[in-house]
């Protein structure tokens, strides 16, 4: 079955119900299928194999996804942000692709591989003209629905592949369709190539809750939309959070009342900047959503209740619940292993994996499932008594002294408690005695003094246990993170090494 | 039969697709469903035409069966004679 479907049936549903806004255009179910039946007429006629997107978030990227799904040709959105010589090797793997966006860009950089070009005016123009077929027979969805390329942080990256069945089980299994009002309007301002974006397509479409895309995201522009729409929910990185709330700070005007939900992920929510929202928007329900691409978006989610809760706790053990990623989906399995495979008791950390049918675990050269169907995330974490999920940090992060583990993450949990500290990382540094011993960079807060480095080995010390004790500890102005929020743990790495 | 299979009624505009099944036969109005819907309709049983709701989960007593209906008809889901009902979703924060 193909994810199609989705939009087949809210456009059945209501024809004329305003499915998506975009730089002020409005688009219907209805509209917005047929002109994913106009897509399917230029991807057929093109030859393409792959349908990329080059470009910000936009309608382009809607009719997109399901017109490519409709033709049985894996959708592949790229990140506009590479280097040049990275994404012409990424268009390589892909040759030749029907690309809608930067045309300028792929004719500089690889126009020797093939591709048919659209702009974005282009191609949403060219949809809507399109002549479709009336007798043409639509792909059935066994195969590959969407091609997302992890950000390859430590080698080239990999082409993690959705089939149309992974993606519609978990929305099938965790949205109920047409379950929003009419009013209800989901503001969407992560980028169209992350696996969030493409979720909330899928999402709200089946919902019928109506999508407001913010392009390019800027904290004003935010506020701005979410007021001229009446936005009811929104998902962001903590990062974007941050920011809306610094803006509000300095004295933006908006009225947000409209928001009643926040979901969040992509990215390590700082406790602090949690319990900010949670003072600013009494009104307002925040969910965090724990997933990766291989697993279709959310496999566990810590909902507004919990948050409220741990928020208006004074038991440190229900507060830090704020710092969990929740509890795993019903409709999933998850298991936290040792190195033996072993499943770990309550709080002890290890890998998370997780098994079901959203769960892809595929990369185009191989699949990463084990023989019963469990991907290894490569994501540390442990369950609490209770089954919340707590993140660790990754598999590979984890800094192994004198075959001793060690969590970067409880590390810095200790660092963060004292006051001159805003941001810090710990990461593992060569020694010629252990193998490797912790190394911390740390962001002062403004206007603090420099606190010694004795003074923060002694907290450390105090705290957890003399091998964590840092050999290495540089000050820095900034921690190195990617545009979803991510730290960049390996460039944290390349500092200390300096 | 395979999930994601969609089935269609011979008796009224009923589509379904099949989320999880056992090997039963899963009627619509009365009738057998198809894959192929035929040229001329079968005529609804007036005891399974409470009509399907378009986006609705039907489900059966043992959860051996789940059907996903994506177009409604006049006709009512059933397996080999028993009604099948609708599945109330827990719901979800919606989280994207």
């Amino acid at each position: 079955m193909n994810i199609a479907l989705l939009l087949e049936m809210a456009a059945e549903a209501a024809p004329d119900r305003i499915g998506l806004v975009c730089d002020g255009r409005r688009w219907s179910y209805g509209e917005l299928l047929a002109a994913a039946r106009g897509a399917v007429e230029l991807i057929n006629a093109s030859g393409a194999t792959h349908v990329a997107l080059l470009d910000e978030s936009s309608e382009a990227a809607v009719i997109a996804l399901f017109g490519a799904a409709l033709s049985g040709v894996p959708y592949c959105p790229l990140n506009y942000r590479l280097a040049d010589v990275d994404l012409a090797a990424l268009l390589e793997r892909i040759a030749p692709s029907l690309v809608i966006g930067d045309v300028d860009r792929v004719m500089r950089i690889a126009s020797e591989q093939g591709h048919a070009l659209y702009t974005r005016a282009d191609f949403t123009a060219a949809t809507q003209g399109a002549l479709v077929d009336s007798e043409r027979e639509y792909d059935l969805g066994e195969g590959i629905a969407i091609q997302l390329f992890t950000s390859g942080t430590t080698a080239a990256p990999k082409a993690a592949i959705l089939r149309h069945s992974n993606l519609l089980s978990y929305i099938l299994g965790t949205v109920e369709f047409a379950s929003a009002d009419e009013a209800d309007a989901a503001l969407v301002s992560v980028p169209p190539y992350h696996i969030a974006g493409i979720a909330a397509l899928l999402s709200s479409v089946y919902s019928q809750r109506r999508i407001v895309m913010l392009p390019a995201f800027a904290p004003e522009a935010w506020l701005e939309l979410a007021e001229i729409e009446s936005a009811t929910n929104a998902f962001v990185v903590p990062t974007m959070l941050s920011r809306i709330i610094e803006a509000l700070d300095k004295g933006v005007t908006a009225n947000i009342s409209s928001i009643r939900a926040v979901a969040y992920g992509g990215g390590k929510m700082p406790l602090e900047l949690i319990h900010r929202a949670l003072d600013l928007f009494p009104q307002t329900g925040f969910t965090n959503a724990y997933g990766l691409t291989e697993t279709s978006s959310t496999i566990a989610l810590l909902g507004p209740d919990d948050h409220r809760e741990a928020h208006a706790s004074d038991d440190p053990k229900m507060r830090a619940r704020l710092a969990s990623v929740g509890k795993p989906l019903p409709t999933i399995e998850l298991e936290i292993r040792d190195e033996e495979g072993r499943c770990c008791p309550h709080g002890q950390p290890g890998e998370i994996f997780v098994r079901g049918d959203q769960v892809s675990g595929e990369y185009k050269d191989r699949s990463a499932l084990d023989a019963d169907g469990w991907f290894p995330t490569r994501d540390a974490g442990y369950l609490d008594e209770e089954g919340y999920l707590f993140l660790a940090g990754r598999a590979d992060d984890v800094i192994v002294r004198g075959g001793e583990n060690m969590s970067p993450g409880e590390i810095e949990d200790v660092l963060l408690t004292h006051p001159a500290i805003a941001d810090t990382c710990a990461v593992a540094v060569p020694s010629v005695e252990w193998g490797e011993s912790v190394g911390i960079a740390v962001v002062l807060r403004e206007g603090q003094a420099q606190p010694s480095e004795q003074e923060l080995k002694e907290l450390i010390r105090a705290r957890l246990r003399s091998s964590r004790v840092p050999t290495k500890i540089k000050f820095v102005k900034e921690l190195p993170y990617n545009e979803m929020g991510k730290l960049l743990r390996r460039e944290v790495k390349k500092i200390l090494a300096e | 039969m395979k999930p994601g299979t969609r089935l269609k009624s011979v008796t009224c505009d009923t589509e379904v697709m099949v989320i999880r099944c056992g090997v039963g036969v899963i009627e619509c109005g009365g009738s057998a469903m198809a894959e192929v819907k035929p040229p001329e309709a079968t005529a609804l049983n007036p005891g399974f035409s409470g009509g399907t709701l378009l986006g609705k989960r039907y489900v059966d007593a043992d959860g051996e069966y789940e059907l996903l209906c994506v177009k409604s008809g006049e006709g009512s889901l059933s397996v080999g004679g028993v009604a099948l009902v609708t599945k109330d979703a827990k719901p979800l924060p919606a989280s994207d």
